[in-house]
């Protein structure tokens, strides 16, 4: 409770009148409307039957509620020739691992990127923004290639590896660290710990939104991996794969299409507000200080 | 100023230099390690690969056939769907970028001026659009029959007495998109920036406020951006990605290839050569082009934003 009220105070800032916070809230909420919209007939339509689906004028609401489609498509997905756990476990091992391992590795190179001085880091540095822009469809075929050199097709490792170094993730932590002060790094120095240790010990922990937002990234990211290329057996295809698949097969595509988008919503959704929460409880604990 | 001392110094002596720093940071070497080497073989060296395959003739099967800069020569003379399809991603990016870039700064900021709680639920309501995978959702919006929400509510609210083909007449084409891209549009850049709200220090307003800031505006204008400047970079990069690369939204909305190409941007362009017709050769050329002009975009954003960087 200390914590929400040390909140409050701290959000008491230069001129702050009630009247222009309401206003900001009313712009937001009229916005967020007008955002969350498509979302809502997703849904809506995901739970529609069929013949809702022709009504003019359309509906924004469904008069009888079904949820058939869901039914549809987890029918599908149950007729498979491989049980529906399979895919499930599959997608969840993936998503962990890739998650985790990008988290671990991007933010330690980040940390050296963004507070050490020592030859090659300005070079790549510019490497990674680069990389960034570059986006050739060929790519994906010299990876192919590499992957299938390192005996690595139809496998799980094929759709675990090539995610794990995330460009993007590393240049996010590394703009973040940048602002840590040098002074914090100095102290941490003077007191005798090494750079591993600083880097997990003292920054780490104050980049708790930039690490937290790089963890949804990748965890959006590997929860949506699909690999169809690079994996074929049935048995270790991922649950973005099968979905789609299921969702194609459906008979009222529409439908189907929408219940499978929003049954995969779920997790993505769900790692979103833990992820958010944990970096509004850090930051009422903590703010880095010169 | 080490610089100047190493200049004065010769060649061997300046490579012993290079060694022993390298020696004196084998620690961040050995931290950088893990993710130099997946970077390494998953990236840097299919992009190496790849790079000479714009000067080639490579239908996937055969072995590539080295043609020159004939590629290049063809997409601009001959090419004249390519023309067009530059002009259509400059007018694309110049309306999705600076635009959605703004909002993403705008909502990120407003939001931060909220209440804890409500700062969640909105960051998700404006985040939500890009994780999730429903833009075919605004197929039934802007469906070219009455049942499309959009032509049964201007029909009923009597300005259109007929139902527009949004998806299919080329005038609508390209303004569709944008408004669906936009909408997907707030997402790495628009957590990046509300993170890097969250990681400023708190001690720097309550000194601002010591110091005569007198409003929100102020605050922001003189506390807050100067100190986001990396997190600016990264939401333009971002955004430069985004805008120049969309294709996905398009092919699935206004089909491919869209009327008149009304909706062919570069990016679509490369995957018609690249996925379609199995050219990749004359692909790569394409993505090459491409990423010129996101490499001089790029450029320009440094430049603009360099005031903000230490």
């Amino acid at each position: 409770m200390t914590d929400t009220s040390k909140l409050k105070a701290s959000n008491k800032r230069a001129g702050r009148k009630i009247g222009g916070s309401i206003a900001i809230f009313l712009f937001l909420t009229v916005l967020g409307l007008f955002m969350v919209f498509p979302i809502y007939l997703a849904i809506v339509t995901s739970i529609k039957p069929v013949e809702e689906l022709f009504i003019f004028p359309p509906k924004f609401y469904p008069m009888n509620p079904t949820l058939d489609n869901f039914r549809d498509m987890f029918r599908v997905l149950g007729q498979m020739w491989v049980p529906f756990s399979r895919y499930v476990w599959n997608s969840v091992f993936v998503t962990v691992v890739v998650t985790v391992a990008q988290c671990i590795v991007a933010s330690m190179a980040a940390f050296v990127l963004a507070k050490c001085k020592f030859p090659g880091n300005g070079i790549i540095n510019k490497i990674i923004v680069v990389s960034l822009l570059y986006n050739s469809n060929v790519i994906y075929i010299m990876q192919y290639m590499v992957m299938s050199e390192l005996n690595l097709i139809n496998t799980t490792k094929a759709l675990i590896l090539p995610s794990i170094a995330s460009a993007m993730g590393l240049f996010l932590m590394r703009q973040s660290m940048s602002q840590v002060p040098d002074a914090m790094i100095e102290a941490a120095k003077v007191d005798g710990a090494n750079m591993f240790t600083t880097c997990w010990r003292i920054v780490i922990p104050n980049q708790k939104p930039a690490l937290m937002t790089m963890s949804i990234f990748a965890f959006q990211g590997a929860w949506n991996i699909q690999g169809g290329s690079l994996v074929y057996d049935e048995a270790k295809k991922t649950l973005p794969t099968v979905v789609q698949q299921a969702a194609s097969a459906g008979l009222a595509r529409a439908g189907v299409a929408m219940a499978a988008a929003v049954f995969m919503l779920i997790p993505p959704v769900v790692f979103f507000m833990l992820a958010q929460k944990n970096v509004i409880e850090t930051m009422a604990h903590s703010g880095i200080k010169d | 100023m080490d610089k100047d001392a190493i200049g004065q110094r010769s060649k061997k002596e300046q490579r012993h230099y290079v060694w022993m720093q390298m020696k004196q940071n084998k620690e961040c070497y050995l931290m950088l390690f893990p993710f130099m080497l997946f970077f390494l073989v998953f990236t840097i060296i299919p992009v190496i690969m790849s790079l000479p395959m714009g000067m080639t003739d490579f239908n996937m099967v055969q072995f590539p056939k080295w043609v020159g800069l004939s590629n290049f020569y063809n997409l601009f003379i001959s090419d004249a769907i390519f023309v067009k399809s530059i002009r259509v991603t400059l007018v694309f990016a110049l309306f999705t970028g600076p635009i959605s870039y703004v909002l993403c700064f705008l909502l990120a900021w407003l939001i931060n001026e909220l209440h804890p709680k409500l700062k969640t639920i909105f960051t998700l309501i404006f985040y939500a659009p890009s994780m999730a995978n429903v833009y075919t959702v605004w197929q039934l919006i802007f469906s070219g029959d009455t049942y499309g929400i959009a032509n049964a509510v201007l029909i009923n609210l009597g300005i259109n007495t007929y139902a527009v083909q949004w998806l299919t007449d080329s005038q609508y084409i390209l303004g569709v998109v944008i408004v669906v891209q936009l909408w997907i549009s707030l997402g790495a850049g628009f957590l990046a920036l509300r993170a890097g709200f969250q990681n400023i220090d708190r001690s720097q307003y309550e000194a601002g406020a010591i110091e005569g800031i007198k409003n929100r505006w102020q605050e922001l204008i003189y506390i807050t951006i100067p100190s986001m400047g990396p997190q600016l970079m990264f939401a333009a990069v971002m955004q430069i990605v985004s805008s120049f690369t969309a294709d996905i939204v398009a092919r699935n909305l206004v089909g491919f290839p869209s009327t008149d190409y009304a909706a062919h941007t570069i990016m679509t362009h490369a995957f018609d050569y690249g996925w379609v017709r199995y050219e990749m050769g004359y692909a790569s050329a394409i993505c090459m082009v491409l990423f010129i002009f996101m490499f001089l975009a790029n450029k320009l954003i440094s430049k603009l934003l360099s005031k903000y960087m230490d």
